[in-house]
C-alpha cells in the first residue's frame, strides 16, 4: 500500500455523516411505533391530529403539546413527536369527510381498541351529515340491542371524535347529549354546521315525536333523515312509538332504519 | 457477542419493542451510505427513511430463526444500496448528477496552508472532505458501493460480499480499483496545485 493510499483511506473514513434529527421519528411513525401530531382547523376552532403509517389515531381539543403528548402515551400506549403539517393526503380525507363525502376513505389506526368499541366507532361512521341517530340504534345495528350505555361508554372515548361522528348519536329521549370534546355546546355547533338543527329536534323530541310520516308515500322515518326532511307540513305524520306508526300502516325508511332501537324508544 | 448479536436476538423476540434500536443503531451509517452514493442530502433522507421502513416490513414477516440469522450490517446496506440505485436512475435519466466539480464554491480546491487556524482551518477542513465526497461521487457506481461500504461505513470484506451479492474476489478488486481511481484524482490534483504555485 503507497502513502497515498493510507491517506485516501484516511480521508474516506471521514465522510460519515449524521442523520437529520427527524428521520428517526419518521421511521417509526411510518410503522406505527410512534405518532407525529400537528394542528388543522375545523369547525370547532383549531384542534390537534396525531396520525402514523397506519392512519389517523387521535383527535383532541388544541392544547400544550406537553399535555397532549402525555395523554397520548397514557390512551395509546406510544409517543408523540410533533411534526409541522398533517400531510396534505390526510387533511384532504378529513376536509372531504367532514364535508359529509362518507366514501372518503381515511385510514384509522385503533390497535388495541376492542372489537365492540370499533363495531361501534365502524358503525357512527354510516351516519350520514346533518342527521342524528340515538345510541339505542347503534347498539341495535350491531347486534348488540341491549348494550346501549357500553355504546355511549365506547363513543365518549372515541379516539377520533369529528372524523369518526360520535357527534351524530343523541340520547335516545331525543335529546342532544354529552360530548367528548370540549362538551355539549361543542356538539351542537358541529351539528349546526352540519346543516341540522340541534334546538329544533329537542323541541320536536320534547313534544314526544319520535318518528315522522308521510302520507304521501307511507314511510315512517326517524325525524333528521334526510327523507324526512323532504316531507312536506301538510303531508307530515308525527307518531310518539314506531308501533303506532305501524299500525298506522306505514313502513320503516330504508335508509335511517327507525326500527333498529325503537322497542327501546318505546320502553 | 456484540451490540449487533444483541439487537437480533431482542428483533426476533419482540420485533416492536427492539426496533428502535435497530433505527438508532443504524440510522447514521444507512444515510451515510445514501448520501455517498446519491450525493443530494435530502434524497439520502429519503433513501434511509425507506430502507428503515423495508427492513421494518421484512423483519415483521420472518420468524424468528430467520432474524437470529440475520446479519444486520450487510441487510440493511443492502436494502439501502438497491433503493439508490433505482433512486440513482431516475435521476439519471431525469438529468446531470446531483454533484459535480463545477458545482464547488470557486476556491474549494486550493490547498491548506500550514499557518491556518481557527475558522480558517474549519474552512478548510470543511473543504477537503467536499473535494473528496466530490472525488467519490464522480466514481462509476459499482466501484464507488464497493469504496463506500469498505471504507467509509468500514464492512469487513465477508460482509461487503454478502452485501452486494458477489464473491469475496470481486468485491475485493472494486474496492481496489475504486481506490487506483481516486489516487489518480489525488495525483493530478497535486500536479496541478504544483503548477499553479509555482
Amino acid at each position: 500500500m503507497t502513502t497515498h493510499d493510507a491517506t485516501i483511506e484516511r480521508e474516506l473514513a471521514t465522510l460519515t455523516e449524521t442523520a437529520p434529527d427527524r428521520l428517526r421519528p419518521a421511521v417509526l411513525a411510518e410503522v406505527g411505533l410512534v405518532d407525529l401530531f400537528a394542528r388543522v382547523d375545523s369547525p370547532l376552532g383549531p384542534l390537534v391530529v396525531a396520525w402514523n403509517g397506519l392512519g389517523v389515531t387521535r383527535v383532541d381539543a388544541d392544547q400544550a403539546d406537553e399535555a397532549f403528548q402525555a395523554r397520548h402515551l397514557a390512551t395509546t400506549g406510544r409517543r408523540a413527536y410533533r411534526a409541522d403539517v398533517v400531510p396534505t393526503r390526510l387533511t384532504r380525507a378529513i376536509e372531504r369527510r367532514l364535508g359529509g363525502d362518507r366514501r372518503a376513505t381515511i385510514e384509522l389506526d385503533l390497535r388495541g381498541r376492542s372489537a365492540f368499541e370499533q363495531d361501534v366507532w365502524r358503525k357512527a361512521l354510516e351516519i350520514p351529515r346533518g342527521e342524528v341517530r340515538p345510541y339505542g340504534w347503534i347498539a341495535a345495528e350491531i347486534g348488540r340491542p341491549r348494550a346501549v350505555r357500553a355504546v355511549g361508554t365506547a363513543l365518549g372515548h372515541n379516539p377520533v371524535p369529528l372524523i369518526v361522528p360520535c357527534h351524530r348519536v343523541v340520547r335516545t329521549d331525543g335529546s342532544i347529549g354529552q360530548y367528548s370534546l370540549g362538551g355539549p355546546a361543542n356538539k351542537r355547533t358541529i351539528l349546526r354546521s352540519e346543516g341540522l338543527d340541534p334546538d329544533g329536534l329537542e323541541a320536536m323530541a320534547a313534544r314526544g315525536v319520535r318518528y315522522l310520516g308521510s302520507d304521501t308515500t307511507g314511510v315512517v322515518c326517524l325525524p333528521s333523515c334526510h327523507h324526512a326532511k323532504r316531507i312536506t307540513p301538510a303531508h307530515r305524520v308525527p307518531f310518539r312509538t314506531l308501533r303506532a306508526a305501524t299500525v298506522a300502516g306505514f313502513r320503516a325508511c330504508r335508509s335511517c332504519r327507525p326500527a333498529s332501537g325503537a322497542a327501546l324508544a318505546a320502553a | 457477542m456484540d451490540a449487533d448479536d444483541r439487537l437480533r436476538i431482542a428483533l426476533a423476540t419482540d420485533l416492536d419493542a427492539a426496533f428502535e434500536r435497530l433505527v438508532d443503531g443504524h440510522a447514521d451509517r444507512l444515510f451515510t451510505i445514501a448520501l455517498r452514493m446519491l450525493g443530494d442530502r435530502s434524497d439520502a433522507e429519503e433513501a434511509a427513511q425507506d430502507a428503515l421502513v423495508r427492513a421494518y416490513r421484512a423483519l415483521a414477516g420472518y420468524d424468528a430463526a430467520r432474524i437470529r440469522e440475520l446479519r444486520l450490517r450487510p441487510w440493511l446496506a443492502t436494502i439501502v444500496l438497491n433503493l439508490c440505485r433505482t433512486r440513482g436512475g431516475r435521476k439519471a435519466r431525469r438529468g446531470p448528477a446531483p454533484i459535480s466539480v463545477d458545482a464547488l464554491p470557486p476556491g474549494s480546491n486550493e490547498p491548506a496552508s500550514a499557518e491556518s487556524a481557527g475558522p480558517v482551518a474549519v474552512a478548510e477542513r470543511h473543504a477537503e472532505r467536499d473535494r473528496w465526497a466530490v472525488w467519490l461521487a464522480d466514481l462509476p457506481p459499482a466501484y464507488r458501493a464497493a469504496v463506500v461500504l469498505r471504507h467509509v461505513d468500514g464492512l469487513s470484506y465477508p460482509e461487503m460480499a454478502v452485501a452486494l451479492g458477489r464473491p469475496e474476489g470481486t468485491v475485493k478488486a472494486q474496492v481496489h480499483r475504486g481506490i487506483r481511481l481516486l489516487r489518480t484524482r489525488l495525483e493530478a490534483d497535486a500536479r496541478l496545485v504544483q503548477e499553479m504555485t509555482a
